[in-house]
């Protein structure tokens, strides 16, 4: 097994050495966002009793391309067992912009997994609310993998999706499987439609008042632009939801992820080590706050 | 047609969630229910404003016309909310259209006979016109995140 450290525990220095690995496949899910799996280099990928690398839905590694820097990338694979890493991420600075542009056989450098984790046994015999916005989907498709995995544990599971256009929507062969499956209830909106686009136009928070739950007996976990986040939490409270029963994933600029250098502090939290998921409940008198 | 009474079929949609039931039958009395196919128009920018309309199934686009561009969709309306204010706005005509995306129902209100009664029972008047201004409040609000291209914010 790859070193599955949560951030805090064991020596520093050992959690600050990236593993190589070698991308395998390169998929363009939008004109700027792309997926990558990879397989280690040293060969411990998860072949027969090896379960190669692991890390729970939520949970993210600090990706190093080399001679161009380090970048914390939430997981977006199944974290089944056994299975490619896999990590979907926009291309915006130096870093991901050079990482878009390696294709497979190409190495870098892998540190994790760091974080906590969305609390998915938590929503056992729970209706399940996912809410994403734009990339956002990508942190929470591990939580859609475990969910399908064991879709009899789940009450009603209903994904929520918001993207600016639809060709900037990810993940959409899945999401039409997904759909197709009937094993969950799939809305998507976008902020501007195509002229073929008829679906629905608007923010994400428009389908929580219509959605059909149980509000004292869900869970709901969101990710996506803080704003975004803000909007569907009121929308999830006005339906009767919980703070302590709705769970942001926040984003900071993490450097080392182990807690070392403070530059994802966030009030009495650094992100990478705390967080970067919490319960509402637990962020909610600094979450509007500017300068935290 | 749906065999349900519509003042029951009102009842069920959020527009009217815990509205005292005499209000909800006196409304009721000024409501007829529509089905319209896919690509229905239902109003169009300019016309007169005549009518109120909740959505009861279906998707309703609320679109522009650009010079060059030609109609621009704007925004979805969907079962459970509101469709239509200009009735209660000078100069009483639509600023944009609405046409259907898919079947979709409607409960459509004369708005003319809707400002009759409010005038007459003015508490009445005041619950409808308080779920007028929420849903105006929603729909603003949806405006202003998709003015401010949320998406655009990287998250890492």
């Amino acid at each position: 097994m790859i070193h599955n450290n949560l951030a805090g525990q064991g020596v520093v220095s050992d959690l600050m050495k990236p593993s190589l690995f070698r991308i395998e496949s390169w998929k363009r899910e939008s004109p700027d966002v792309f997926t990558m799996s990879f397989l280690p280099k040293d060969g411990m990928g998860g072949v027969g009793e090896n379960p190669g690398f692991t890390f729970l839905p939520g949970q993210f590694n600090m990706i190093y391309i080399f001679g161009l820097g380090e970048v914390p990338i939430s997981i977006s694979g199944d974290p089944a067992p056994g299975l490619p890493l896999i990590h979907t991420t926009r291309s915006v600075g130096a870093v991901t912009q050079g990482m878009s542009l390696l294709r497979p056989g190409a190495e870098v450098g892998v540190r994790g997994p760091f974080g906590n984790h969305w609390p998915v046994e938590r929503a056992w015999d729970k209706d399940l609310i996912l809410v994403a916005g734009g990339i956002g989907l990508a942190p929470l498709r591990p939580v859609i993998y475990s969910v399908l995995n064991s879709r009899n544990k789940f009450g009603k599971v209903i994904l929520l999706i918001g993207s600016k256009t639809p060709s900037e929507m990810v993940f959409r062969g899945e999401l039409r499987d997904w759909d197709r499956s009937k094993l969950m209830e799939i809305h998507l909106t976008v902020d501007r439609g195509s002229k073929s686009w008829r679906g629905s136009l608007g923010v994400v928070t428009k389908f929580v008042p219509a959605i059909s739950f149980e509000p004292e007996n869900a869970l709901a976990m969101i990710c996506g632009p803080e704003v975004m986040m803000h909007f569907t939490i009121d929308a999830l409270k006005k339906r009767g939801m919980q703070p302590e029963d709705i769970y942001v994933s926040m984003e900071r600029n993490m450097k080392c992820a182990v807690g070392y250098y403070g530059h994802c502090q966030y009030g009495p939290h650094f992100i990478c080590k705390n967080g970067p998921i919490f319960p509402y409940s637990e962020i909610e008198g600094i979450f509007r706050e500017p300068e935290v | 047609m749906n065999a349900q009474p519509i003042e029951s079929i009102l009842a069920d949609h959020p527009f009217f969630k815990e509205i005292p039931r005499e209000h909800l039958a006196r409304v009721a009395l000024q409501a007829t229910i529509s089905r319209f196919d896919k690509g229905e128009v239902i109003f169009r920018e300019g016309s007169d404003a005549r009518n109120f309309y909740l959505v009861l199934k279906g998707r309703v686009i609320i679109e522009t016309l650009l010079p060059h561009q030609g109609l621009v969709n704007i925004q979805t309306v969907e079962a459970g909310e509101m469709l239509g204010w200009s009735w209660l706005v000078p100069p009483f005509r639509y600023r944009f259209g609405a046409r259907t995306v898919q079947p979709t129902e409607l409960a459509i209100f004369n708005g003319k006979h809707l400002l009759e009664v409010f005038e007459k029972d003015p508490q009445l008047g005041y619950q409808f016109l308080r779920r007028v201004l929420v849903a105006i409040t929603e729909r603003l609000e949806q405006t202003r995140l998709q003015l401010l291209n949320i998406y655009d914010n990287p998250v890492k």
